[in-house]
């Protein structure tokens, strides 16, 4: 009816063309006007723009058209006694039946050429169990939503209207009902224990007394990362955020003697199959620490430490094999909005051997160059190597004093 | 019950003498008091807002898509925000933050509550008017200033608020942190605790009129699905909003007043920030407080929705009545403790995250209940497809879709490498931004009758649903994939990681699709404004349905009913009832005119009307045995 009354009311039509005429001498008006001072060209920007304009309003007048067709069509049909011309029933429900075959294959696409293109297998040795439960997840979630699809879109196809049926009066069974409330509970308490076990196998981890985790420290700032390594002593000195200035941007108090040795990364070089202990912190607002092939995810709040431990497992190089990408590169970025360089905000990672890493880190110089000495009356001369006392990597005990310790001094201020 | 039906009537006798002849153009549109004016006033307000969501979601996906391109047409209409016709980073997250405010609050929660409870809950309970009309007037107009000051921050100098739409602290709190942080926060937060406040004044008003005013024979086991649907989303909005109002007082006052709630330890480049002691987690925990139980309050109306449109389309009673109500229950109790499943990886003790994990999969099960009963419900059906058929049925489909990938991110482990990348944006945009926006037009294609008197142009209903319906599938599907792959959310381009460039031409797929699907709802606004005037008049009962709405005349009275109340004396889903002559039976029908289709758990163990259906029965055979012989 309404479209009708659209097509026949003449204005419409006249409107269009109004329109068009308007739009293209405008169009060239601008191009003229705009050639003469603008830096920018603006005329083929509106003819591009009154373009699409004037393309998306004759699919409009092409769709009013068809509109009108389908209902003069549906008229005469009417006025010849005839039965109504159009079934849309069956249309609807052929275009289910369609949309569920085009859509399945769809589906085998996005896994087959999408599904490709997603991060490679995980890094690190808990990233393998989230990798496992995600397969399983997948499985179990694929099923249901192919066969639920199957079945609504098949109930649309094969139970479209049709004068000559009555639909089945079937308001409840409570066996069925029953059935699949037990069956959804059950797959997802095995699904919730197996995430339950996963999720604590990665925060509550036992030490292995023989494969003592090396400490990194973290400190996210808008819009940069800072790495602090221990240094011989295995050990991340004290920081306290009163302390940050322009030269000590960390805010090191170097009254702890463990910061002394400390050491400032530009890439965060880890060896392989050995636990990293990664102590998260953040200067300003909340960023995320996010390492997307290691699956290790966590924020980093002001005023609250977190840590993440985990272990790499693949080594870059190995990595470059795996993936047959030449210039692959681990990396971690920020995965949580932290103002308008958010975007920006990498480091890379490098996994290599406990050679490698070794050679590397002994060439890592000092958070404290002879500048900081001096400014914070230190004496300049001391080789930083042979400073701390504990040379042998920390235990246990000495990191978590440390971790409280940071934590009475946040308390104290 | 007696003296409530009287007070109505006095009501209405009393607008009969007074009313009629004083009403003015102000107070019939503008500060009207009626139930049905106030409905359409949210529902036109939501689909405008929900216009502009669209709008800024389309400007954020052109400059994914073309991260290095220059659209000189962009810096004419937003000037300094897009500089060299290119969209600058804090704008683009000016502009996903006020798309996201928008969509869930101003159009899933008012423009989809709002509307549907205030047109339905009187007319399907049988009541004339909300319980206090006046106060259901204030809340429009709260949630109106809301928008209007909500729009207003596009228009100062620093920009709308641009900390995302979860506005967390200490970014939100600090200008300096970034510059939608300024006025333009303080106008999100005013504009939050307005809607806020309207939402409370239309929640506490839905529960009251559902509660007090059911008419005669409308038990809360014969009210149809919609009504339980907006009763337990009023239950919720009631309980969880003003967690969010405590909340934002608090930011509040760490940026206006230097109080410390939230803001601990920070320092800005290396100015020391003088606040002690607060945790930006204590923002997170009462903004999920609300945020959790919000997503079901925007979907559980949609549910409801969609269930009535199914059954009544059909021509079936919607299977598991009782298990669909049992399962809205279970939602409604369970979102409550679910919060912290946004908050896996926010450094909070992991013991908590094993528990939040565990009730979130929980949820699963009332949810999939829900879904095997829509199916059931169509099963056997002799199925209409109207246009509101097509997206119930479009609802259905992007509920499953969505609520299966919930599975992954409600496991914290899985929750790990997903969070906050592009899993999640497709995620919550197939269950909330289509799903949930699926219900909603199903309800606008369905009660377009009784909102106007007319009915839509099914055709163009057709063409809307179909080029919808791929096209959402088209943007949010492929998203997915980018999301196991890390891509981060929120990022303004993917230009800077090499890992990410191989997704730009899937960006632009989407962006086309998105842009494809925004040009679809041209069919759908043109055939709202049209049909408003033109439409084709309705009958009083265009869809045969059985719930009390279809009962009032054509002309929508203030008041609803000219006469009486009518009575209820069955539940809502008698279709296709064998023995009945129609394959619908209206709720007002009494069991007494419909001998031959009654059967016995109609009569809910009352022994006296089985009696009489026995010896009604025993009658017929026994004249049919005569007739035999």
């Amino acid at each position: 009816m309404s479209l009708r009354k659209l097509i026949s009311n003449k204005t419409i039509a006249a409107l269009a063309v109004i329109v068009t005429a308007f739009a293209n001498t405008s169009a060239f008006a601008q191009a003229a006007a705009a050639t003469a001072e603008k830096p920018v060209d603006m005329g083929p920007v509106y003819k591009t723009a009154t373009f699409y304009v004037l393309a998306f309003l004759l699919v409009c007048l092409f769709v009013a058209i068809v509109g009108k067709a389908l209902k003069v069509y549906e008229l005469t049909r009417e006025a010849q006694d005839k039965p109504k011309g159009i079934n849309w029933d069956a249309i609807n429900g052929g275009l289910f039946a369609l949309f569920l075959i085009v859509g399945l294959y769809g589906v085998y696409w996005e896994y087959t050429v999408h599904g490709n293109m997603i991060l490679p297998e995980a890094a690190s040795e808990h990233g393998k169990k989230i990798d496992q439960m995600f397969n399983i997840t997948l499985i179990l979630t694929t099923i249901v939503f192919i066969v639920t699809h199957i079945l609504l879109f098949a109930f649309a196809y094969f139970y479209k209207h049709s004068g000559k049926r009555k639909a089945y009066y079937y308001p409840h069974n409570n066996t069925i009902e029953r059935i699949w409330t037990i069956i959804p509970a059950l797959v997802l308490t095995v699904l919730v224990l197996m995430g339950f076990l996963t999720w604590r196998s990665i925060f509550y981890k036992v030490e292995d007394p023989n494969n003592k985790p090396i400490s990194i420290e973290i400190t996210s700032s808008q819009f940069a990362w800072a790495i602090r390594y221990a240094g011989a002593d295995g050990v991340v000195g004290l920081k306290n955020y009163k302390l940050i200035t322009s030269d000590n941007a960390l805010g090191i108090d170097f009254k702890d003697k463990k910061t002394l040795d400390d050491q400032l990364a530009e890439v965060m070089v880890i060896p392989v199959n050995k636990p990293v202990r990664l102590i998260l912190t953040s200067k300003d607002v909340i960023h995320s620490f996010y390492m997307p092939h290691f699956r290790v995810q966590l924020n980093t709040v002001p005023g609250m430490t977190s840590y993440f431990e985990f272990t790499p497992t693949i080594t870059t190089e190995e990595m470059k094999a795996k993936t047959n990408d030449p210039k692959f590169k681990y990396l971690f970025l920020c995965n949580k909005i932290c103002g308008d360089g958010h975007y920006k905000m990498q480091r890379e990672v490098k996994v290599v051997s406990q050679a490698e890493y070794d050679a590397w880190v002994a060439e890592l110089p000092t958070y404290l160059t002879d500048d900081l000495r001096k400014q914070f009356n230190l004496p300049v001369a001391s080789a930083p190597a042979s400073e701390p006392a504990a040379t042998a990597p920390a235990d246990t005990a000495a990191k978590d004093t440390s971790a409280v310790k940071t934590n009475q001094i946040a308390l104290k201020k | 019950m007696s003296t409530i039906s009287l007070h109505d009537t006095h009501n209405h006798d009393s607008h009969d003498d007074h009313g009629h002849h004083k009403e003015t153009f102000l107070t019939k549109y503008v500060f009207s008091q009626d139930h049905k004016m106030i409905a359409k006033q949210f529902l036109i307000t939501g689909i405008i807002m929900a216009v502009i969501a669209m709008g800024l979601s389309i400007l954020f996906r052109i400059q994914l898509a073309w991260p290095d391109k220059s659209f000189p047409l962009l810096e004419t209409f937003l000037g300094k925000w897009a500089e060299g016709g290119r969209i600058k980073p804090d704008f683009y997250l000016a502009l996903v933050t006020i798309h996201g405010t928008i969509m869930v609050f101003f159009v899933l929660t008012a423009g989809l509550s709002g509307t549907f409870s205030n047109l339905l809950i009187p007319l399907q309970i049988g009541a004339r008017d909300m319980a206090s009309p006046f106060l259901n007037m204030l809340s429009y107009w709260f949630f109106f200033t809301a928008c209007v000051i909500m729009m207003s921050s596009f228009f100062i100098q620093t920009g709308p608020a641009s900390a995302g739409w979860t506005v967390y602290p200490p970014l939100s709190a600090l200008p300096t942190a970034i510059s939608g942080s300024g006025l333009g926060m303080t106008l999100w937060l005013i504009s939050m605790v307005l809607f806020v406040a309207s939402s409370l004044m239309g929640g506490i008003n839905y529960v009251s009129t559902i509660l007090n005013m059911r008419t005669k024979g409308m038990d809360l086991w014969k009210m149809p699905l919609t009504i339980w649907a907006f009763f337990l989303t009023a239950v919720l909005g009631i309980l969880s909003f003003p967690v969010l109002v405590a909340g934002v007082v608090l930011l509040v006052f760490d940026r206006s007043f230097g109080t410390s709630f939230y803001l601990s330890d920070i320092v800005m480049g290396t100015q020391v920030l003088p606040n002690e002691g607060g945790s930006p987690i204590l923002w997170q925990h009462l903004f999920w407080f609300l945020g959790h139980p919000e997503v079901y309050i925007v979907i559980m109306p949609a549910m409801g929705l969609s269930s009535e449109i199914m059954s009544v389309n059909s021509r079936k009673p919607i299977f598991g009545y009782h298990a669909m109500i049992y399962s809205l229950i279970g939602i409604t109790i369970l979102s409550f403790i679910v919060w912290g499943h946004h908050m896996f990886v926010t450094g909070m003790n992991p013991l908590l995250g094993g528990v939040f994990m565990i009730t979130t999969l929980i949820i699963a099960v009332p949810s999939a209940v829900k879904t095997f009963n829509w199916l059931a419900t169509l099963w056997r059906g002799n199925i209409r497809f109207t246009p509101a058929m097509l997206f119930a049925i479009g609802m259905v489909s992007f509920f499953i879709s969505g609520g299966l990938t919930g599975i992954f991110l409600g496991n914290a482990s899985l929750d790990i490498n997903l969070h906050d990348t592009y899993f999640v944006i497709a995620h919550f945009h197939l269950v909330m931004g289509s799903a949930a926006i699926f219900g909603m037009l199903a309800g606008v294609y369905h009660y377009f009758p009784k909102m106007f008197g007319r009915l839509m142009n099914s055709k163009l209903g057709y063409l809307h649903f179909w080029i919808t319906f791929i096209c959402a599938y088209l943007v949010f599907f492929p998203l997915h994939f980018l999301g196991l792959d890390g891509v981060p959310r929120r990022y303004y381009a993917f230009t800077e990681f090499e890992f990410m460039q191989k997704w730009v031409t899937v960006n632009i797929l989407v962006t086309w699709s998105a842009i494809i699907a925004a040009l679809a709802q041209v069919a759908f606004l043109f055939n709202f404004f049209y049909s408003i005037f033109k439409g084709k008049v309705s009958s009083q009962n265009p869809w045969g349905a059985n719930t009390l709405e279809w009962t009032t005349p054509v002309e929508r009275l203030h008041g609803n009913w000219p006469g009486e109340i009518p009575t209820v004396y069955r539940w809502p889903y008698d279709y296709s009832k064998p023995g009945a002559e129609e394959d619908f039976i209206p709720q007002t029908v009494p069991f007494s005119q419909t001998m031959s289709s009654n059967m016995p758990h109609d009569f809910e163990g009352n022994a006296e009307a089985e009696r009489i259906q026995r010896e009604w029965e025993e009658k017929e055979e026994a004249a049919g045995r005569t007739k035999l012989d």
